[in-house]
């Protein structure tokens, strides 16, 4: 079961289950929608941009455990940070699941629980979908994404 | 057919036969993860057996030279062993001549060249194409184009919520404005075996053009396009334990010959001056260029295997494994079955309700257990029965009740990591 552990962590399971920050924020000025075609997921990330700070954030929509957890993980890892903050988040998370040598899951927090994830290229679009659409949201350009 | 069905042959003998076969392909016997192999995504694409690995490699050992160009010793071997290929896949589908028979590189480019050459010669503003809520992408775009191009109009025969067409909605759909009826014979998601001796003589009535994708059925079920009443047959190489890049259009000589050509080039033409050009004879019309020579070969093989093994004992294997795995799956509480017709194909499409089919797929993996996952690209197919993706296990000759067992122990330990 050791692999089925890495992957699946408590605390994935967790987020799956019970979603963090699945709200419509009532004040969200930026908003995108992330779509994965290979798996049906879709993802609307929404933010309360004040500044250059992510004041708050939610997300709405269904999908696999992996990218639900990410979602709910990654608005709990960025809520209150500065735009700037979430990018530096946003690398190193994308590091870690993608495998690159001398990614640092440890300075990810409670994100390293996808660390297992890079064992599983065809899951790493899962867990990066949320965070995809959160870049789409709070910079300019488009604010549909698509993984393919 | 060299069907070598003995009237005598007990189930346990068919089975045990089957389980010879197994051996035959080398992909099968390995481990994944640490565990063996079971591989259930044969509607995706099947493993190939020894014998077609053996005819490739020997076409390009002995008698790899380029077809239909050359007086030379190895190119009149080529030519001879291409146009073999063709006569097998012929006598596979029994269609009338094997100058019916096209080589292209699969389903999907033989029903784009017909929906092509129909938006050309046939389809006009107002006329209709009929196809199916249970078609693949392959059966949908291509007419969606056609229609494009022509000013026709797309109409689809709704699906009920077991995976069947609707009683009585063919028959209502045509119309005397009706050019084109396409539908598919297996459907890849559901697992339905569409009626299509029926649908055809519903389209000849109204003098409709009767197409049937036959990309899921050729590898489980006997087929006779002329018993089937199509004008045109399609299906791929790599669903039939034939390789990638090959697969077949049978079509009627007279829908042949009126179709205008797909690509331009060498081999599909008689005369070439700046001035005018005169075009080949089908199936040459439809085959420009060097064609995939060595992947006809090994599909002629593989075809040669079905027939060996015989399609009948295929098809009484493989429901007795689909029985099994059916009955085995409904007995786990959570897990729905998407596509429940009577007398489907050996396709098990489901999900289970505490996860996601993605999450099934990847723990599945962990298991040794390769099945599909996602919207088979049939996307219709998912809005219409209300799921984003299903998990789908296909099954085929060489795979045994040992392994549904396996199956069903993977889906209980998703049940384990979510409940
Ligand atoms: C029913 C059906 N039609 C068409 C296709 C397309 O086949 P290919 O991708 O080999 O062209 C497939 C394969 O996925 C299929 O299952």
């Amino acid at each position: 079961m050791s692999e089925m552990q890495d992957l699946y962590q408590e605390i994935i399971l967790d987020h799956n289950r019970k979603p963090r920050n699945f709200t419509i924020p009532a004040h969200a000025n930026h908003t995108a929608v992330g779509h994965n075609p290979l798996c049906g997921d879709q993802i609307t990330v929404l933010v309360e941009l004040d500044g250059g700070l992510i004041k708050t954030i939610g997300f709405q929509g269904a999908g696999c455990a992996i990218s639900k957890a990410s979602a709910s993980l990654m608005t709990e890892a960025v809520k209150g940070r500065t735009i700037d903050e979430a990018k530096v988040i946003f690398e190193g998370f994308h590091d870690m699941v993608t495998g690159v040598a001398g990614a640092e899951p440890e300075a990810l927090g409670k994100l390293a629980a996808f660390a297992g994830v890079c064992e599983y290229p065809a899951r790493v679009k899962c867990a990066s979908l949320a965070w995809h659409t959160l870049q789409a949201a709070i910079t300019e350009g488009p604010t549909q994404v698509s993984t393919e | 057919m060299t069907e070598t069905a003995q009237p005598t042959e007990t189930a346990a003998d068919l089975r045990a036969d089957m389980l010879r076969l197994r051996e035959e392909f080398p992909a099968l016997h390995q481990r994944v993860r640490g565990r063996p192999l079971v591989y259930l995504d044969n509607a995706a694409t099947t493993h190939k057996p020894r014998v077609v690995l053996e005819a490739m490699t020997r076409f390009y050992a002995e008698d790899n030279s380029n077809i239909h160009r050359g007086v030379h010793a190895l190119s009149v071997r080529a030519t001879e062993a291409y146009e073999q290929a063709r006569s097998t896949v012929a006598r596979f589908l029994h269609a009338p001549s094997a100058s019916e028979i096209v080589f292209l590189r699969g389903t999907t480019e033989a029903i784009n060249l017909i929906a092509h050459g129909l938006a050309h010669c046939r389809l006009r503003p107002g006329d209709e194409v009929l196809i199916t809520h249970m078609e693949h992408h392959s059966n949908i775009v291509p007419w969606q184009m056609a229609c494009q191009h022509s000013g026709a109009t797309l109409k689809v025969v709704p699906i009920t919520d077991s995976g069947e067409l609707e009683p009585g909605a063919v028959e209502r759909m045509i119309t005397d404005r009706t050019r084109v009826v396409s539908v598919v014979h297996v459907s890849n998601s559901l697992g339905t075996v569409n009626p299509v001796r029926e649908i055809c003589a519903l389209a000849h009535e109204v003098g409709a053009v009767a197409i049937v994708d036959g990309a899921q059925a050729v590898a489980h079920m006997a087929v006779d396009v002329q018993e089937i009443g199509c004008d045109a047959y399609a299906f791929s190489g790599h669903k039939l334990m034939g390789p990638t890049g090959v697969g077949a259009l049978w079509a009627r000589q007279e829908l042949l010959a009126e179709l205008p050509p797909y690509q331009g080039g060498g081999d599909m033409i008689e005369v070439v001056t700046f001035e005018k050009t005169t075009y080949a004879k089908a199936p040459a019309k439809f085959e420009a260029g060097t064609p995939n020579i060595s992947g006809a070969v090994g599909l002629g093989a593989a075809v040669s295997f079905i027939e060996q093994v015989g399609l009948s004992r295929i098809h009484a294997y493989e429901a007795w494994l689909l029985e099994r795995a059916t009955e085995q799956m409904q007995a786990i509480p959570g897990i729905r079955l998407i596509g429940t017709a009577p007398g489907k194909a050996a396709i098990l499409a489901f999900t289970l309700d505490t996860a996601h089919p993605h999450d099934i797929g990847t723990i599945l993996d962990m298991e040794g257990v390769a099945i599909r996952t996602g919207h088979h690209c049939t996307q219709p197919v998912m809005v219409r029965m209300g799921v984003p993706a299903t998990a789908r296990a296909s099954l085929s000759l060489y795979n045994t009740q040992e392994e549904i067992d396996i199956l069903c122990r993977a889906v209980n330990k998703v049940k384990e990591v979510f409940h």
